[in-house]
């Protein structure tokens, strides 16, 4: 190691500043590889639960290598510091890697299944706004319609707040999932 | 090969010369090949007591502790251990056998999920599901348990599997793609450290723990020495700096000296190594320490900025780090005369609250003159373990341990009965040393059961038991807190200890009297096997100085 000149050797402790353990008051989506064995997404909930942490939403699937397998989940940066979730999770022997994705920088998705009650022959305005949504109609029945939405957590939230008054019967909701824009892997 | 004599290869492969743990239905082929594999086991009388053996054997000696225990029952007898050994970051193996794969999530005989119970108290953790991976499995479990933050690992093996043939190949390959712990320091960061020292006029340098893990008592010595540093340490980390010292400021936290925890208070930089910021140590975390700048250096990042953030973090291994840290900062030649005014004041706070207690005008024996006596008896030599409660206090406070792995306490957990399976370990790893275990009347029956392997395999312990006839710390918090209501904490006079070390085939003595102690301590330890020495000592007599519970180290009392 080179010694550096004297003039820098002084230093003011009040320049010092805490690195982290700050809470980052918004929502982060945490890309995590994991191992694909038994236990490994038991292992990660037990550690949310164990350590206070609170999943917002989880969505988990293969990848394209069989041995790989990702968990997407949204954590509230606003009730956690988000550098401590991440040093846990590591710490798990499974875990391979975790990506902090930026929201400028990432492209999200969420699948959702609305189950509308259709009771008042209103089958025809439901439909409607399901087409402004871009949605499928996936299932109908003499008293009910089924519309898949896909897009992000605030479209999902903003047609439910538009079908909410037709009777909402059931809302199944995937959890989001995400990927990196452009060439860089997520 | 069968599967258990390869896990018996492994073992030794391992370096693990003995075991700890009881037999049961579905490790019985694992003690087939033990039998007459070459490794020593010792058999424990519950596995709790066996799990806490590997503990004392890993925390004296810096080696892995291996317990094996069978399904069910076993198994979750084992959990107070491993739950011990996580939070003390002890390196520990845990193999329990599981019911057949047949078997599995029928609710069979003996059968619990032992893998699931245990998830949140192991650094790792996994089930056999081919036999194959068995030599894999269990050199990853060293592996684990070993390097980085060291802690517990358990393996469990379904019945069938380890009784399947295998093929043997020493030295499998490890397969963990994701366990990298990290160990040299960012050396940036190790330069901004040397330089907040060098420009810090109350520095402090708090250790713990981890530096005994580390093997890095030396290197910390020579940080602390490298100028007048002020020097406290955790209970956990007795030893790593040689008391007595004139730099050393006794251990910190709820019951360490004034002069530790003020000068934590006024401090403008503390220097943390292998401590983790435990609330035994802060007190009172907004009001801990509230004048300085940290600097962190500890193994596992998810310590950094855990409970305090830290200004100046470092990961890695104390033992690599600490000697670039004492190289920068010599280079920085640092004018020791700013540290006077620092010393003077915590010259001060020494003379003015030394660590002391009123002894008895009569043959009455205070608690801590027996710990005073433990000294003088072992001179200073000793491996001490201690269960939990005031004698863990009293021993911390008044033996001072001048090495590391001499000091063997359940820190973390706070688990009443470590302390004589941790002396059964000790001993088994250091058999030329004089090992005793400081117990409770309320923490020994706890594990009582241990003597008998004590006796049966000549491990030759000394427990001294301070008999306050009480569940001491709990009637000293009703007697301060809980306006003198004294629920639940009389033990009463049984046993009768004598009889009962007699009954075990150990030697039983007795001491009440404050003349005759030091001879009867001498001979317990002249004598040869395990011994206890049951010693009567004042039954209300409160350890202090204290931390109240929530309150910050400006508001010591006693």
């Amino acid at each position: 190691m080179a010694e550096e000149p004297a003039a820098s050797d002084v230093l003011s402790l009040d320049e010092l500043e805490a690195v982290s353990g700050a809470r980052t008051g918004r929502r982060h989506l945490l890309s995590v590889l994991v191992e694909n064995k038994p236990g490994v997404l038991a292992r990660i909930a037990g550690l949310f639960s164990r350590r206070g942490f609170n999943i917002e939403t989880l969505a988990v699937g293969p990848t394209d290598d069989p041995t790989v397998s990702r968990i997407t989940l949204t954590v509230d940066g606003a009730a956690h510091p988000i550098d401590q979730v991440t040093k846990q999770l590591h710490k798990l022997v499974n875990v391979l890697k975790i990506r902090d994705l930026d929201p400028d920088e990432t492209v999200t998705r969420e699948l959702a299944l609305f189950k509308v009650s259709a009771d008042d022959g209103r089958r025809a305005e439901i439909v409607g706004v399901a087409d402004i949504f871009r949605g499928k109609v996936i299932d109908v029945s003499k008293r009910s319609v089924t519309v898949e939405i896909t897009g992000t957590g605030a479209k999902i939230e903003a047609f439910e707040e538009l079908v909410r008054p037709f009777g909402l019967v059931e809302l199944v909701r995937t959890g989001e999932t995400a990927v990196t824009r452009g060439r860089l892997v997520t | 090969m069968r599967a258990v004599d390869a896990i018996v290869e492994c073992l030794k492969a391992e370096g693990v010369d003995t075991v700890f743990g009881i037999p049961g239905g579905a490790n019985l082929p694992t003690y087939d090949a033990l039998y007459d594999g070459g490794v020593r086991h010792i058999l424990c009388r519950h596995e709790q007591g066996a799990g806490h053996a590997a503990e004392g054997y890993a925390k004296a000696s810096g080696r892995v502790g291996v317990a094996l225990a069978t399904s069910g029952p076993g198994a979750t007898n084992l959990t107070t251990a491993i739950a011990d050994a996580v939070m003390d970051s002890v390196p520990c193996v845990f193999i329990t056998g599981q019911v057949r794969t047949d078997m599995l999530g029928t609710d069979g005989f003996q059968e619990a999920d032992v893998t699931g119970i245990t998830m949140p108290i192991v650094k790792h953790s996994s089930m056999i599901r081919d036999p194959r991976d068995i030599p894999r499995e269990i050199h990853e479990a060293f592996h684990i348990a070993r390097t980085g933050r060291p802690g517990p690992v358990l393996v469990d093996i379904p019945q069938d599997l380890s009784r399947a043939d295998i093929d043997y190949e020493p030295n499998p390959a490890l397969q963990l793609p994701g366990y990298q712990p990290k160990s040299e320091g960012n050396v940036k960061q190790i330069r901004l450290a040397a330089k907040a020292l060098a420009n810090a006029r109350r520095p402090v340098i708090y250790a713990g723990g981890g530096v005994v893990s580390a093997e890095a008592a030396a290197e910390l010595t020579e940080l602390c020495t490298s100028d007048r540093f002020p020097v406290t340490l955790t209970i956990m980390g007795l030893g790593a700096f040689p008391a007595p010292h004139e730099q050393w400021l006794g251990w910190l936290g709820m019951h360490g000296t004034r002069a530790a925890n003020y000068a934590m208070d006024e401090a403008d930089l503390i220097c943390a190594i292998g401590a983790r910021f435990d609330d035994r140590v802060t007190g009172k975390l907004a009001e801990f320490a509230p004048r300085a700048k940290f600097i962190h250096i500890d193994v596992d990042p998810a310590e950094i900025s855990k409970n305090v953030p830290a200004h100046i973090p470092i990961v890695g291994d104390a033992k690599r780090i600490l000697p670039k840290l004492v190289r920068e900062y010599r280079a920085l030649e640092a004018d020791s005369s700013r540290l006077d005014a620092w010393w003077e004041r915590i010259h001060g706070w020494q003379e003015r609250y030394p660590l002391t207690y009123e002894d008895s005008d009569d043959e009455e024996i205070k608690p801590q003159f027996m710990i005073e006596a433990i000294h003088e008896a072992t001179g200073g030599e000793a491996i001490i373990t201690s269960d939990v409660g005031q004698h863990q206090m009293w021993t911390a406070q008044y033996y001072p341990f001048s090495a590391p792995r001499r000091w063997i306490n359940s820190g973390g957990l706070g688990t009443m009965g470590f302390g004589l399976p941790a002396a059964l370990g000790a001993q088994v790893a250091n058999p030329e040393a004089t090992v005793v275990c400081v117990a409770g009347d309320g923490s020994l029956p706890m594990n009582v059961q241990e003597l008998a392997t004590c006796v049966m395999e000549d491990i030759p312990v000394k427990v001294f038991l301070m008999n306050n006839f009480y569940l001491g710390m709990v009637r000293q918090w009703q007697e301060l807190f809980w306006g003198r209501r004294y629920s639940a904490v009389d033990m009463g006079t049984s046993p009768d200890w004598v009889k009962l070390a007699d009954a075990f085939g150990a030697t039983g003595l007795r001491a009440t009297e404050k003349s005759t102690l030091l001879d009867t301590m001498r001979q317990a330890i002249e004598t040869p096997g395990p011994v206890v020495l049951d010693v009567h000592v004042s039954k209300e007599e409160n350890v202090y100085p204290m931390i109240p519970a929530g309150a910050a180290a400006r508001d010591m009392v006693g």
